[in-house]
């Protein structure tokens, strides 16, 4: 699936999008595989309170499937307007 | 309902006036237009607003939708910029027509709410001694959703 980060969370990462291959079952579990690969994944998924995430572009939470999905979004809370 | 994601400047003039004239007879447009403030400690450059292409078209839309819905409106319009904005620079502008005022007003302080929270734009206030920082949600915007 294709994994893609905004504003500090692409920051702290280094990139804007990644294509990653899991089997995880849930969005924290893919966080946990992602926290677990190196320090800027484990520093920007520190605090998953501080996350939003979307998948296929609707707004989702940590505990959502992932089975079906295609594109994965992480991201601070949004400041529009 | 029109929804405008754009990085270029728009002329509120101008196209708050081609909306009222579309909806002529309604009775009543209200308009919000956000500019691009000084940032609240330092000397801030410029306002870098930073979207999520795929998905911010939609999210909008949903918003405008959910507002129609709800509000008997004649006609709803959202524009948002992203990129880099200068203070003084409009950011963005919201406008609903509606037969009476009430339906106008809620309808844009709904749209308005809505997109500070749940539309994915983010933005990074940098200074003239090259510092630069993400703004952080504020709690009072979230709050502001519960009235809805």
């Amino acid at each position: 699936m294709d994994v893609l980060y905004f504003a500090w969370v692409r920051e702290r990462i280094g990139l804007p999008r990644e294509r990653v291959e899991t089997t995880a079952a849930t969005v924290s579990d893919l966080v946990e595989e992602l926290r677990a690969r190196e320090p800027r994944y484990a520093a920007a998924f520190a605090d998953i309170s501080a996350l939003r995430v979307a998948l296929d572009q609707e707004l989702s939470d940590f505990d959502a499937p992932l089975e079906g999905v295609r594109e994965v979004a992480f991201f601070p809370p949004m400041t529009g307007g | 309902m029109r929804v405008l994601v754009q990085e270029a400047s728009f002329d509120l003039g101008s196209v708050t006036e081609a909306f009222a004239d579309a909806v002529a007879g309604a009775g009543a447009v209200v308009t919000f237009t956000g500019v691009v403030r000084d940032a609240d400690t330092g000397d801030m450059a410029a306002m870098e607003i930073e979207h999520y292409p795929g998905m911010t078209q939609k999210a909008l839309e949903k918003i405008a939708s959910e507002a129609m819905t709800r509000w008997d409106l004649a006609d709803a319009l959202v524009i948002h910029r992203y990129g880099r904005l200068e203070p003084g620079e409009r950011i963005m502008m919201v406008a609903t027509a509606a037969r009476h005022r009430k339906d106008a007003f809620e309808a844009a302080e709904f749209l308005m709410d809505y997109l500070k929270s749940r539309a994915p734009f983010w933005k990074k206030e940098v200074l003239r001694d090259g510092e630069a920082e993400w703004v952080a949600a504020k709690d009072a915007d979230e709050d502001a959703l519960k009235r809805w």
